[in-house]
Formats: C-alpha cells, structure tokens, sequence
C-alpha cells in the first residue's frame, strides 16, 4: 500500500509531488517509462520556459532540472525504466520494469501525468506513397536534439505549431534550408515570438491556408506539391506549386495520452481527449487526479507546473480524509470558448478557470454567468486558439450557482 | 521610419510600433511592460539573440548548450560554426562553460551529463 502513485515524470508529475510531499505526505513513488526525469522538456533545448514561473529565461533541461533537483532533495523515490501497463477504478497500478518483473501496487491516490503524443501524420490525407524523409516534429527533434543527427538537408515543414517553428529554427541552424511552413489555417498555431525568431529571422516563408497536396518520390521523398486552400480548407488547383525537398516535418498538434485514464474508467472529455475534472484536478474516479499534457495540451510548461501543484495539494487532502461539503457546479461554454478546465466545480472556493478559444477574436468580452447573473466579465485585445487564456473567480461568486456559463462575445 | 516588430522577450508577442531616424529610436507604441521597450531599442540598433543547440562529449553523446547572454543576431552562423567544432569533457553540469568568450558571451551547458 502506498499513499500516492504518480506515473510520468516529467514536469507535471514532478511538481504533483513535491506539492504533495510539501503538504505532508511523504509516501510518494513516482514511476517513469523513460531512463530519466523530465519527461519531454529533455528534447526542448531552445529557452523560453520558465518566466512566467522563476523569472528567468530557462531552455527545457535547465527548467526540468529544477524540479529533478528538488526531487532529489527530497528524497521522493522514483523508479525509472518503468512501464505502467493498467490502472484500476480501485488505484491498484501494475507496471513492469527488468528489475522487478511485472508488480502491483495498490495506492490510497493515484496522479495521472502521463503527458501526451503527436497526432500521427498518417491521420492526413495526401496523395503519393510514404517514402523515406516523413517525420513529425517532434520526431525530428528527438534525432537533432537527442541524437546528433539531422534527418535532411532541404525541409518543407506541414503545420506551424510550436514544435514546427522551432524546428524550423533548430535545422536551419544545423545547416539545412528550410523552403517553406504550410499552414492550413487561415493563422498560425503558434506564438507570435516564434514565428519572428524562428521563422522571419532566417526568411522561412509561412504559407498561411497553403497544404501539402502531393509526395513526391519512391524510396526517398523529392519533393512536394503545395496548394493554397479555399474557405472550405479544399485546395485550389491553380495555386499548386513544387518544391523540391528531401524532408517533410508534421507539426499537427498534439493529443493526451490517455489508455491508462480509460483502463481506469475515468471519464473522457470529447473536446480535449483529456479527463474531466474539478478544481481539484479530480477526475470522475474519487482519488486519481490528472495533469499537465495528459489533462489537456499547454502550450506554456509554466502552467503545467502550475496545475500539477493543485493536483498534488488535492491529492493529500483527499489521503487525509478531508471532506468539505460537495455541489455540483457544471461549467458550460457557448462554442467561441471551446472547453474550460476544470469542467465542474465540486467545491465552493477561489478557482481559476482556464480556456481555449475556437478561432482568432479581437476586441472581445470575456463573460461569465451563473446562468442568470453575470459574475464576471473582462476584455480582451486579442485571443487565439494557440494561447490558453485564464479567469479566476472568487468563492463569493459561486454562492448561488447552479452552473457556470462561459461566453465571448463581439463588439 | 516606421518599423513594425513582434516582441520576442516574453510568450505575449506584443506587436510592437517604432520610429526610428538614423539608428535612433524616437518612439515606441504597442509594449505591455518596460522590457517590451528595451527589446524594441536593441532590435533597432544592435539585434541580439541566444543561441540554444548541442555540444558533442568525449564519449560520443550531446549535451544541450546556450549563449549565456544574447549575441549579435547577424553573427548567430559563425557562433554555430564555433559550437559545432567544439568537445565538451565530461562529465558536465548545467552552467559549465564550455567554451569562453564568443562574441561576448560563454557557451555554457544547460543539461548535465555523466
Ligand atoms: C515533441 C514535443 C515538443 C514540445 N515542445 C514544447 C516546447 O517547445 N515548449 C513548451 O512549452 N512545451 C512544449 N511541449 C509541450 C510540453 O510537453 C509540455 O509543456 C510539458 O512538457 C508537459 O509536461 P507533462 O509532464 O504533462 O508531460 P511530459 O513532459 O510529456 O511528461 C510525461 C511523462 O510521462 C511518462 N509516461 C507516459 N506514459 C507512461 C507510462 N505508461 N508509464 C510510465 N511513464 C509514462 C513519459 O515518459 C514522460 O516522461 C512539447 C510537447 C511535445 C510532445
Ligand atoms: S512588451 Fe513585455 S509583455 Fe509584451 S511581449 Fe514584450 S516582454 Fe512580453
């Protein structure tokens, strides 16, 4: 029996548990499939974490290093180069590494912070065979950051989410041209920060409502033939040009890793494929929690941190039998505000609520209403679906909520 | 002159307005705090950036290594050329230089290794 299992130790399982050691328990193990700590920072070697949370301009390594390090400190155990395989309904965990075979451990909690994925490029539909030379970003930067290895020398990159333009960045550096970043939508995914310095600084083209159409090539790919789209997202055959290429990068999002929620019977959420929570990062198990990447993506590793630190102080009070009278508080939105976390309020205190957006609004009010009062409302220059956005609200404001509408609304 | 930049200091990206006459700047619009400014100056007059990117070891592996203060933007090739040629001893930790002094800043590790 033990108090408190993490699995994933990267950034949000490692502040889960200092969180929940800080906050009294100390009966923690955290288990990791990787031969380290950190998780994926290890692979971000560019900076730009970090200032939101220490401020300081931190590469990935030296912002998991802080966290490793207090870990250490602490002396909260860790087994590396284990694999979990199941969780129960119940919190018993199996995982298997070489050393101890295939085990169980029942917990009194259980934190998920498994991270998440890259969605797969074989979910795209383009023309032409798979030859040699197709890898996703993040792949890519794995061999470059990793490995020492650059996988091309001439690079179309299809998406411009962040892992893309940082990569875009990263090969041009090592030596390679990068001819051009399609983007299927009308805007980037990406932060403004690096489309200027990873992108304008070294004049890589972004092809904003541009596709790749068609691969080129059998063994290895030669090339590519891009197309701009029309508003349907349907490319228009007249736009259609060439480029000669012997890589293609994917940067096309990136999604929770959740079959260990679902062999737990937690509740999924359809829009952020991560589980539903409260604002204790509860999911609908009693006593296992969900972070970081695997609760839903972030683009700023300072939030997850964040957001791991409630999941871990929720953690304890729920070991120590802390009840506080529960209601049922549903968050909704209208659609312009894609998904809240959490997505219900079981308890009446301060909460911060995160959102994304579905598209680019400028000159838009934030409104928050219990279903008849407005509870809050603020204003925004300009928000995007690339940048998650937050509100807190106060405990006062929850007195006679039955639910929380969320709404953006246009001038 | 009108420029118009993106504020690269902070993940904000204020879309930043500045006039600028003989490498002087006159007038900046569109910053949400001070250093929005700061950049805004530097970037009109002397662009700087850090460099992230891998040293090899003497075993054969990487480790992860920055400029440890911004260089000239137009030099970021040439410090390239000097990180690709260099060998770190290990065993490293982050903040060991690993070499001195390019364009004005170290090389320094940001991962440690064994
Ligand atoms: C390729 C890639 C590049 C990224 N680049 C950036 C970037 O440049 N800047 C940025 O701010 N964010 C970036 N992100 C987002 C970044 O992942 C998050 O900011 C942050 O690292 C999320 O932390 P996490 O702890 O939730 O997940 P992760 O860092 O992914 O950590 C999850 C950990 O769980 C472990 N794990 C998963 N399943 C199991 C299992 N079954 N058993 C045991 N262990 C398991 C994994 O090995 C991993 O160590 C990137 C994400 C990806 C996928
Ligand atoms: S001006 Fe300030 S707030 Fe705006 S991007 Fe620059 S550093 Fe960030």
């Amino acid at each position: 029996m033990r108090d408190l299992v993490i699995i994933g130790g990267g950034p949000a399982g490692m502040s889960a548990a200092i969180a929940a050691y800080e906050n009294g328990v100390k009966d923690i193990l955290i288990l990791e499939r990787d031969e380290s700590l950190g998780g994926i920072l290890q692979q971000c070697i560019h900076n730009g974490f970090g200032l939101h949370k220490f401020g300081e301009e931190l590469t990935g390594p030296e912002y998991a290093w802080k966290y490793e390090a207090k870990v250490r400190e602490l002396g909260i155990e860790c087994k590396l180069n284990t694999m979990v395989l199941d969780v129960s309904e119940d919190k018993v965990v199996t995982a298997t590494n070489s050393e101890d075979g295939i085990f169980q451990i029942q917990a009194k909690a259980v934190i998920l912070a498994m991270g998440c994925r890259e969605r797969s490029k074989g979910a795209l539909n383009i023309a032409g065979s798979r030859p040699a030379g197709i890898y996703s970003a993040g792949t890519a930067q794995k061999f470059v950051n990793m490995k020492g290895y650059l996988p091309g020398k001439n690079v179309v990159i299809l998406g411009s989410g962040d892992i893309g333009l940082i990569m875009a960045r990263r090969m041009t550096l090592e030596g390679a041209k990068v001819h051009a970043v399609c983007e299927l939508m009308p805007y980037s995914g990406g932060l403004a920060r690096n489309i200027e310095q990873c992108l304008n600084d070294f004049n890589i083209p972004l092809k904003l409502s541009h596709t790749i159409v068609k691969i080129h090539g059998k063994q290895r790919v030669e090339g590519v033939t891009i197309a701009k789209v029309d508003e349907n997202r349907r490319p228009i055959k007249e736009t259609e040009e060439y480029i000669a290429c012997d890589t293609i990068l994917f940067s096309v999002g990136l999604i929770p890793e959740n079959e260990l929620s679902k062999s737990a019977n937690v509740e999924l959420s359809g829009i952020t494929s991560g589980a539903v929570v409260d604002q204790d990062r509860q999911t609908s198990v009693e006593g296992i929690f969900s972070c970081g990447n695997v609760l839903h993506v972030h683009d700023l590793v300072d939030y997850v941190s964040e957001e791991a630190e409630i999941a871990g102080k929720a953690a304890v009070e729920y070991i120590n039998g802390n009840k506080d009278e529960s209601v049922s508080i549903p968050v909704k939105t209208d659609g312009k505000i894609r998904y809240t976390v959490p997505q219900i309020i079981t308890k009446k205190k301060d909460v911060s609520v995160y959102f994304r957006v579905s598209n680019i609004y400028k000159n838009v009010t934030v409104k928050v209403t219990d279903g008849e009062n407005v509870l809050l409302s603020k204003k925004r220059v300009k928000v995007a679906p690339g940048e998650m956005e937050s509100v807190t609200l106060k405990k006062e404001m929850l007195e006679n909520a039955k639910e929380l509408y969320f709404s953006l609304e246009e001038k | 002159m009108e420029r118009k930049l993106t504020c690269i200091i902070c993940p904000l990206g204020c879309e930043l307005t500045v006039q600028v006459e003989d490498k002087k700047v006159l007038d900046i619009k569109g910053n949400t705090c001070p250093r929005g400014k700061v950049y805004a100056e530097s970037e009109c007059i002397n662009p700087q950036r850090t460099i992230t990117s891998t040293v090899r070891c003497n075993d054969g592996g990487l480790v992860a290594v920055k400029t440890d203060k911004p260089i000239p933007k137009d030099k970021m090739t040439e410090c390239m050329a000097v990180i690709n040629k260099a060998v770190a001893t290990l065993p490293v930790s982050i903040g060991d230089v690993i070499v001195e002094d390019v364009f004005g800043s170290n090389i320094v590790a940001t991962q440690n290794r064994k």
